[in-house]
């Protein structure tokens, strides 16, 4: 079924790169300041966050004492969250969104989320070259441990890409899915400790965020980029089981309901 | 390769009595199928060997799209089976998924991926594209500022620029222009002719009929026949007159022609003849011989209004001529049971040579879609021959009258030509 997978989409690959490369440009393509807008809407989310909470509400990172390292913080959880968070929106509204598509022409499905992960792909590395050049001028760049992102990526994308199959195929036949995961991603993002630090909080509440298996993935972002800090693996494996247990439900609704979803759109 | 075998096909749609039901039947283990299904398309079978045209006809909701749709692998067969050798390509839906701010060349890229083909390929295939779709420059302007027939020849040729093994065809090709169309039509012939197998929907008779070989007529989600274009076209158009009453029967004529009669019956063709200048019945005319059609009309019931039509139509069943006494204003009124009336339709035999068909229709008004007392095709099959005329091709003889001039070019401007008488 894998192979199957791959085989189609390996036909298919000058279609899925061609519908990235103009999902890209066409964002862009009536505007004046094109790519730039990419990075103007995190840059400003930053800013607003930087100010209200390190200037504003004089919030402090417990150890580190001067102001730029809560930017640091903010930013290394919420870009990745932006990558979650765009991987699981668009999923959840891809086979909506491409109804019309999907009702007149034939052609492999699971070209879909692939098209989806590289869009995002594509926007946060954007980001994350941004970020990183930030850090080297401010000569904040951490060390080796950059190279734990590469596996802390590779499993967000896995747990993200998982859950957005599963909303993606339940949003066709119920569109409550659409709405209900909007409010709870709400929720989910502050109860990840992204904005504010975890040791602000009291310690029956800490224990309920570490539930939150984004939590330990946020945390080993903000290691690695504030303090040059390996990530603590053990604390990523109900990660790793929840994002695994993501990808095949979602694969397996996927494919038990992928004919019947043409008849729903 | 290109050859289709459906197997038991089937397609019904969930319904489901309310939004909650569904979401039961998926959480609850084990539970019944709380849905009820709806068939839309039932036990289709036929195999279609490689290169035939097959056209299939149908009022609207008889499953037609719904059958292409499963054929080119859109939507899923509830049950039974599809084969397909070859690859398809389909005609439903022209111009879906072109993007309008990007240029008539992108989208022709994006188009031909999205059919499978690498990137490379469609940049062999763009001067072939390009030439065929004849829009020019606008290639190169976004598809937001082309005109639908634009975007459909754009689209069209995008679709057919490499030939198929299989090619589905819906009604979409009714756009564009007349010279498109033709055009389009053409390639479509050409494919056909390279070995293509052809499946079209159309509600044209004269589409269906010039190009496939055989037709399939479905019936409310079933396969009611599955012939000859001719025959199936004439029991779908005696079908579509089929009111409350109405018998439509076809028989089999000596020459193998299957003959097709529905109405209700109130009057009835008695006998059809066609009379040469001695009044003599004959089978065979001569090219610009006049000629005499005589119809005798039988009436069963007392009627207020009766109008006679009668249409030639060539070997492929295409409409040469046809005409009726309430365009003629030579309605009758006021009949009485246990009339005969006789018809005589003069005219000198301008067709080209061939076998020609008459078909006849005893109606109350211009169509036979109001009252129709009786339709009947291959009424009356006759020859036209050519001994006396010039040879000519096609189906009509227009008589054209010569007149030749020649000058040498320096003489200036040429006299008119005289006509000859």
């Amino acid at each position: 079924m894998l192979l199957n997978l791959y085989r189609s989409l390996r036909s298919y690959r000058g279609f899925i790169l061609g519908s990235v490369k103009r999902e890209f440009q066409s964002r862009y393509r009536n505007s004046l300041f094109g790519a730039l807008w990419t990075v103007l809407n995190p840059l400003s989310m930053i800013v607003v966050y930087t100010v209200i909470f390190s200037q504003i509400m004089r919030a402090r990172l417990p150890g580190v004492e001067d102001g730029l390292a809560y930017s640091v913080y903010l930013c290394a959880g919420l870009l990745t969250w932006g990558l979650f968070s765009e991987i699981t929106l668009r999923s959840q509204s891809m086979f909506l969104e491409n109804a019309n598509l999907l009702k007149k022409i034939s052609f492999p499905r699971i070209c879909l989320p692939v098209i989806v992960l590289l869009n995002a792909g594509i926007n946060f590395a954007i980001i994350l070259g941004l970020f990183l050049g930030f850090l080297l001028i401010t000569g904040r760049l951490p060390g080796m441990a950059l190279l734990a992102l590469v596996p802390l990526l590779a499993l967000q994308v896995m747990f993200s890409a998982g859950l957005g199959m599963i909303l993606g195929v339940l949003n066709v036949f119920f569109r409550d899915v659409g709405q209900f995961f909007g409010i709870l991603l709400q929720f989910w993002f502050w109860l990840t400790p992204i904005v504010y630090p975890m040791s602000i909080l009291p310690e029956g509440i800490q224990r309920v965020l570490a539930l939150n298996p984004l939590t330990a993935l946020m945390h080993s972002y903000q290691n690695v980029f504030l303090y040059n800090q390996w990530p603590d693996w053990n604390s990523l494996t109900p990660v790793l089981v929840i994002g695994l247990l993501f990808c095949v439900m979602g694969l397996r609704l996927f494919r038990q309901r992928v004919g019947e979803m043409v008849d729903e759109l | 390769m290109g050859t289709i075998r459906v197997t038991g096909l089937g397609k019904a749609y969930k319904q489901y009595p309310n939004r909650w039901s569904r979401l039961i039947e998926w959480l609850v283990p084990f539970s019944r199928p709380r849905h009820e299904q709806h068939w839309v398309l039932q036990g289709v079978d036929f195999e279609i060997p490689a290169g035939e045209a097959v056209g299939i006809v149908g009022v609207n909701g008889a499953g037609k799209s719904t059958l292409l749709k499963m054929i080119t692998g859109t939507t899923q067969p509830t049950c039974g089976q599809i084969h397909l050798q070859g690859r398809v390509a389909a005609l439903l839906e022209l111009g879906m998924g072109f993007h309008p701010d990007f240029t008539g060349r992108q989208n022709a890229f994006m188009a031909g991926q999205l059919l499978g083909m690498q990137v490379e390929e469609i940049e062999a295939l763009m001067p072939e594209i390009e030439g065929f779709a004849e829009i020019g420059e606008a290639i190169d302007q976004p598809v937001r500022t082309y005109s639908s027939g634009m975007q459909m020849r754009l689209a069209f040729s995008v679709a057919t620029a490499r030939r198929p093994d299989i090619l589905i065809v819906d009604e979409a090709l009714s756009v564009g222009d007349a010279y498109f169309q033709h055009k389009s039509f053409e390639r479509i012939r050409s494919f056909r002719r390279a070995g293509t197998t052809l499946l079209i929907v159309s509600h044209d008779r004269s589409a269906i009929q010039s190009i496939c070989d055989t037709a399939i007529l479905l019936e409310k989600g079933r396969m009611a026949m599955h012939g000859k274009p001719e025959e199936v076209m004439d029991y779908y158009n005696a079908m579509l007159a089929e009111r409350e009453g109405q018998i439509v029967r076809q028989e089999m004529l000596a020459n193998g022609q299957v003959q097709t009669i529905s109405g209700t019956g109130e009057a009835t063709i008695h006998s059809v003849r066609l009379l040469d200048q001695r009044q003599r019945s004959v089978e065979v005319a001569e090219v610009g011989q006049p000629m005499v059609l005589e119809v005798q009309v039988d009436v069963r019931q007392d009627i207020e209004r009766l109008v006679l039509g009668f249409m030639i139509k060539d070997r492929l069943g295409q409409a040469i001529y046809g005409i009726n006494t309430h365009r003629l204003d030579q309605a009758l009124t006021d009949l009485h049971a246990g009339e005969r009336v006789t018809y005589r339709f003069a005219f000198p035999m301008r067709l080209g040579k061939g076998n020609y068909s008459v078909a006849l229709s005893l109606s109350r008004l211009d169509s036979h879609l109001d009252r129709n007392f009786e339709w009947r095709d291959y009424g009356l099959v006759f020859h036209v021959i050519n001994n006396r005329q010039e040879d000519f091709v096609g189906c009509s003889w227009l008589e054209a009258q010569t007149s030749i001039t020649r000058s040498s070019e320096t003489s200036g401007q040429p006299q008119a030509p005289e006509i000859a008488p």
